[in-house]
């Protein structure tokens, strides 16, 4: 089995498994962040540039570096490989400049936005961006649309990170919505507003990593940092039944999917996402309608999880001073237990 | 005995001047006496005012833009920075027919500051990412209802006509603080301008 250093930190993992896959088994703070690469969508990754990486050596026969940084979701490890992902400062210059690109036509309206507070592409922003445009041109616009009566598309919002496409063609029966157009006027949309109504159409507004697909029936209700996230579970004949609710109060505001710390949707036993119906989505706002698990443990992307910016940001800031002086192939000392997974 | 304060007290017998008490009434109002002449702490409140500093944190005020339309998107950073959690709000979504009178397509149908928890701070003026709320040099009005202190929308936002001015508080390290929160989108055509001519 081929063995892979990312960031001084070695792991054994099977072949054929990709370089973020593998950062992902040693998790932490090492671990590139995404925002098109779904691990239970197929064909999911390399449209957003936000995992790349800087391979200073390709393998263990063939030492020379990849002269450009990889997509790190779709290039598989070789044996020997050298990954350098936060103790690479000029890995991180390129993702700054990748997140500018990607923020170029977002209208960064998080104070109206419903995603604000577990947006990927805030703390995307916020981790690894500037907090300032360059950008002098007028915005694409596009009107909000509803998809059918649940789903609300913010076309403005969107990153075209392609997740809600391989859902309607994967998860749903008979997909409804594609991309249309092509270059700056791509856009998410059904086929002439058709109303997008089979079981699992709910499912694009989980792994929607922005807010250009919201729940229309929390819509403007509360925001995220305010309400409580529950686990539940409840008998469902159509999908797992294991939810998220979202609480204020006593009132069920929302919900969703249950996630995992990489904000996807939680995977089960047997390694498939639990996905979740509309009616559990939609329809069952009641207490009642629920037997709660406990509540949440929130790991990683989130408001909710408080100061979790602070460790990566202070990690961050010592590659750089120290890489100031030398450029290659220090040790980066991190603080005890800096890396360990369980120690957020 | 810990602080070295504390006093021996003694009870000792008064003499037959001190038993008459005369004398001593006598001093007390002399002393009273005296502050008739002397210059008065009070004012005539509220007919008289005294001076405040130009950056008094006073009554909140709900901002309109230039065409006089609320700013408030109800995005709710300033209950979340409001640390006597004073703030609360309702959003609702804004109707085509609504257009001019809320910026933003998300708007507060309720807001409410519960004057009484408020400690003045400061700190929602600075958690507005759009402007929209500033606290003014006015003092909020007592009253005998704990109800009439918690003030809606109709106190809080200020009238078109009858604008209020917050220049006063935005001093050059104001302005320098929110140079950071600003992005283009925010801006109104005036501050566009100036932006623009600030780069040449």
């Amino acid at each position: 089995m081929p063995i892979v250093t990312i960031d001084d930190i070695k792991i054994e993992v099977p072949e054929g498994t990709s370089i973020l896959q593998a950062a992902r088994m040693i998790g932490g703070d090492i671990v590139p962040p995404t925002m098109c690469y779904y691990s239970s969508l197929k064909t999911s990754g390399g449209y957003c540039r936000t995992c790349i990486v800087k391979v200073e050596q390709g393998s263990a026969k063939d030492p020379r570096p990849i002269p450009k940084p990889v997509a790190s979701c779709r290039t598989t490890v070789m044996d020997g490989m050298v990954v350098r992902n936060i103790t690479s400062p000029e890995n991180l210059e390129a993702r700054a400049g990748v997140v500018e690109f990607l923020l170029l036509n977002h209208p960064l309206d998080c104070p109206v936005c419903d995603q604000a507070g577990e947006c990927h592409l805030q703390d995307l922003s916020y981790e690894n961006g500037k907090s300032e445009t360059r950008y002098e041109f007028p915005r694409r616009e596009f009107d909000p649309i509803d998809i059918g009566d649940k789903i609300k598309l913010h076309m403005n919002r969107c990153i075209l990170c392609y997740r809600c496409v391989k859902v309607a063609d994967q998860i749903t029966d008979g997909r409804c919505h594609g991309v249309i157009n092509r270059g700056e006027a791509a856009e998410i949309s059904t086929y002439i507003e058709q109303a997008i109504d089979n079981d699992f159409s709910g499912n694009v507004i989980d792994v929607c990593p922005v807010g250009a697909l919201t729940d229309k029936t929390f819509r403007f209700k509360s925001r995220v940092w305010y309400t409580k996230p529950l686990d539940a579970h409840r008998d469902c004949k159509k999908c797992s039944g294991k939810v998220r609710l979202w609480y204020q109060g006593e009132e069920v505001l929302r919900v969703t999917a249950r996630k995992d710390e990489w904000g996807e949707v939680e995977k089960n036993e047997a390694g498939n996402a639990d996905w979740i119906c509309n009616e559990c989505r939609f329809d069952k706002k009641e207490a009642k309608d629920w037997t709660i698990d406990g509540p949440t443990k929130v790991d990683r992307h989130s408001v909710i999880s408080a100061n979790h910016y602070e460790g990566l940001k202070m990690i961050k800031a010592d590659t750089l001073r120290m890489m100031g002086a030398k450029p290659h192939g220090i040790k980066v000392e991190l603080g005890e237990g800096a890396l360990d997974p369980n120690n957020k | 005995m810990l602080t070295n304060r504390s006093k021996q007290v003694v009870k000792k017998e008064m003499t037959w001047v001190e038993k008459a008490y005369l004398p001593a009434i006598f001093q007390g109002l002399i002393i009273t006496f005296k502050h008739i002449f002397k210059k008065k702490a009070t004012i005539r409140y509220p007919e008289q005012k005294r001076p405040i500093a130009p950056v008094y944190r006073g009554q909140h005020v709900l901002k309109r833009d230039e065409s006089g339309a609320e700013r408030c998107t109800a995005c709710g950073l300033c209950a979340v920075a409001c640390p006597a959690e004073a703030i609360t709000m309702v959003a609702a979504e804004r109707t085509k027919d609504e257009v001019s009178l809320y910026r933003e397509e998300k708007y507060a149908s309720v807001y409410e500051i519960n004057m009484l928890r408020c400690i003045f701070c400061g700190l929602c003026e600075e958690a507005c990412p759009k402007e929209a709320i500033f606290l003014t040099d006015r003092i909020v009005p007592s009253t005998f209802e704990r109800h009439e202190f918690i003030f809606g929308k109709d106190i809080l936002v200020e009238p078109v006509n009858e604008r209020l001015d917050v220049t006063k508080r935005q001093t050059p390290e104001v302005l320098e603080f929110k140079k950071d929160k600003k992005h283009k989108h925010n801006l109104t055509f005036l501050d566009k301008v100036i932006v623009k001519k600030s780069r040449h």
